[in-house]
């Protein structure tokens, strides 16, 4: 294959040939790039590590509330916090964010409740923010699809004239996550084409965690995922995910060329997925332990902690605090997942409709006449 | 009062819902410079521009993926399938994400859009082009269902689903396109999910949306010579049904029954045959009859006559439930 075409090997999805925009190493060093720079200073950095540490604390406090029988379902976002907080860092007060179901880090930067992702996973609702406050999308589950709703509100950002003014309080841009699986989708495939042809404001922020469930990134694709992009006319580039000084500094580029008018961008985050795809499944069934070592030396919190230490830029005081604020994080929201009340069947007849029809009125009607004959069981009243 | 066609009232209810809000946006293949294949959107291009009447990419699920994106942005998008078989790349888009964004948000997204959908066969075409594919829609909470079968219609019902906050698939009988019929452009127009009844009776009740309007009203007709009173009701919309025409029709006439060209099972007249006998069971003189497309893929177009309900089919079944 590779004689015929130039492609790389068999190993080449999973980016074998490392090339990317590095900032910070995983010794925690500050390295330059010709392209790229993050000019925040030490207290911006202490407070993505802030981000990064709580993100932690509570992904991993709801992997043990699903492991209690507290949840349903949970998909852990552990070991891609960098990548999140540095994307999501970069987000101007007018962008956008299309989710998929894994971005708990994202949310928080947009001041989403951790409580309103829980109950999602706790079975009480299927998203309970308002995503117009938040700027955040309800989270998507099927794979992909966001790609495609990102780009038609970018393009409506675009017909909106909040796109390419110049000035920097009206322009506008979006920012949609995917996974590695997703660019198999067809809809991501079309999120491109659209993208491309209409010039819309929208940065695809794909997390390539090496795993789609248990397929390997070896089986999505033959060419490292950045590559994909310029095929359909996007400028494409590969960034360590597991470092949040460079996640941020490429998005933020990204988002800028967007907001000005010059279109989409897509990013490969090179990450690592620690946890399980979700708590369904069992990640040793499908990887080896080695590989999870390897990534478990990148990890994207310890290098920032490494940087700040040295530079002078936190204290031990500061690290003991941000640990007492997690845990006191990961308190509240354990105290207030416990206490969601249920929801009711009966308001969700109302919620289907903006123009009630009268079939569903019937059938609630119907639904509650039922339920009462269970009250008047219990009263005795027979 | 203006007499036009199908067609051409759906345009110019396009045209006047395009008018109406600058926030109506059209998206589909070949419906600008164009004008689709149908001619539909002829002209709305040149005169409301590309941004507002957009020549997509030749992709359906991107079409209705991105009008969500431009729904969640306070837009109201009006996309076009080009034909009802190639609904179907679009269909994740409609089911999981038109239909359920609001109740997925607890009621705080709104989803106003149409999709509409040249739908039906008799025109000679080649495969997929000829798709009954309305039942997969009725039975998707969250989506409303309407099927036009004449001009009035269309240009009525056209411009209610625009404004509609509730996503709406609207259904074009394309062999219909270029039926003429009388618009009433001024007045007030009737609700968009009500039936009609188009013809009053007493012995039997016809019942058809879209295509099969025409049929059995003719059917109507015919059997006016044979001595048979013929109630003749158009659906309009057929999710939500209104049942209380359906039943008032049929407490009358005691008789029923139900024409559509997709196939039966499980099809939208099994729907209205098992409400109605609920409903009406001891107004039922015969059982509710269905008088459908068979439960084959749409036929070689060599042999559509055969597969779609013709008035001798309609016919048959009136005797049979007389017969009763």
């Amino acid at each position: 294959m590779s004689e015929l075409s130039g492609l790389a090997g068999p190993r080449a999805g999973a980016g074998a040939d490392i090339d990317y925009v590095q900032l910070l190493t995983p010794e925690g060093v500050r390295i330059g790039n010709d392209e790229y720079d993050f000019t925040g200073d030490d207290d911006q950095i202490a407070g993505l590590y802030r981000d990064m540490v709580l993100t932690r604390r509570f992904d991993l406090e709801a992997t043990a509330l699903q492991r209690q029988g507290e949840l349903g379902l949970w998909a852990p976002c552990l070991g891609q916090e960098a990548a999140q907080v540095g994307s999501a860092r970069a987000l101007g007060p007018r962008d956008h964010v299309f989710p998929t179901y894994r971005e708990h880090g994202v949310a928080r930067c947009l001041g989403v409740d951790p409580v309103d992702l829980l109950r999602m996973f706790r079975g009480i609702d299927h998203g309970n923010w308002d995503v117009e406050t938040h700027r955040f999308n309800l989270y998507t589950v099927v794979i992909g699809a966001q790609t495609l709703h990102a780009t038609g509100y970018a393009m409506g950002l675009e017909r909106d004239g909040l796109v390419g003014t110049g000035d920097p309080e009206r322009d506008a841009a979006v920012l949609a996550y995917l996974g590695d699986g997703a660019t198999s989708q067809g809809d991501v495939s079309e999120a491109f084409v659209f993208s491309a042809s209409y010039n819309a404001p929208v940065v695809f922020f794909c997390q390539n965690n090496q795993w789609a469930i248990s397929e390997p990134i070896e089986r999505q694709s033959r060419i490292p995922l950045h590559k994909r992009s310029s095929g359909f006319g996007i400028p494409g580039l590969r960034v360590d995910g597991n470092d949040v000084l460079a996640s941020y500094a490429v998005t933020q580029k990204a988002l800028e060329h967007a907001r000005s008018g010059n279109g989409p961008t897509f990013i490969e985050a090179y990450t690592y997925r620690m946890g399980a795809h979700t708590t369904s499944d069992d990640p040793t069934k499908y990887r080896l332990a080695d590989e999870v070592e390897h990534w478990r030396l990148r990890d994207p919190i310890a290098r920032v902690r490494a940087y700040l230490a040295r530079s002078g830029g936190a204290d031990d005081a500061f690290f003991a605090r941000i640990d007492a604020e997690a845990e006191d994080l990961a308190a509240d929201v354990r105290k207030r997942c416990l206490d969601l009340a249920d929801p009711s069947l009966i308001d969700a007849f109302d919620q289907v409709y903006a123009e009630q029809t009268p079939y569903l009125t019937e059938q609630q009607a119907a639904y509650a006449a039922y339920l009462e004959t269970f009250e008047d069981a219990e009263g005795g009243t027979r | 009062m203006t007499t036009m066609t199908i067609a051409k009232a759906l345009n110019a209810g396009l045209r006047r819902a395009l008018e109406a809000d600058p926030k109506v946006v059209l998206a589909g293949e070949d419906i600008g410079k164009l004008g689709g294949v149908f001619r539909v959107t002829e002209g709305l291009q040149k005169d409301f521009g590309e941004a507002r009447v957009i020549d997509s990419p030749l992709a359906e699920s991107g079409i209705v993926g991105t009008s969500v994106g431009m729904a969640l942005r306070g837009y109201r998008p009006v996309c076009e399938m080009q034909f009802d078989g190639f609904t179907m790349p679009a269909f994740d888009q409609i089911v999981n994400q038109v239909a359920k964004l609001r109740f997925r948000s607890g009621g705080r997204i709104t989803m106003p859009m149409v999709i509409r959908i040249p739908c039906g066969g008799g025109i000679g075409a080649v495969e997929h082009h000829s798709e009954s594919p309305e039942a997969y829609f009725c039975h998707t909470a969250g989506l409303k269902v309407v099927a036009v079968s004449n001009p009035n219609d269309a240009y009525w019902m056209i411009q209610q689903a625009v404004a509609s906050d509730d996503p709406v698939i609207f259904f074009e009988p394309k062999r219909r396109y270029h039926e003429r019929g009388e618009v009433q452009e001024a007045g007030e127009p009737r609700p968009l999910h009500s039936a009609q009844v188009l013809r009053e009776g007493t012995d039997v009740t016809l019942l058809a949306y879209g295509p099969m309007v025409k049929v059995c009203a003719d059917a109507a007709v015919a059997a006016e010579d044979e001595g048979r009173s013929i109630e003749v009701i158009d659906l309009r919309t057929l999710s939500p049904l209104d049942m209380s025409v359906i039943t008032r029709s049929t407490e009358k006439t005691g008789r029923l029954i139900v024409v559509h060209e997709a196939p039966g099972n499980a099809g939208l007249g099994a729907e209205i045959a098992a409400r109605t006998t609920e409903q009406c069971f001891y107004s039922l003189e015969a059982p509710v009859l269905r008088v459908t497309g068979f439960d084959t893929p749409y036929p070689p177009s060599r042999l559509e006559e055969e597969y779609l309900p013709d008035l001798d089919r309609v016919l048959d079944a009136v005797d049979r439930s007389l017969a009763y």
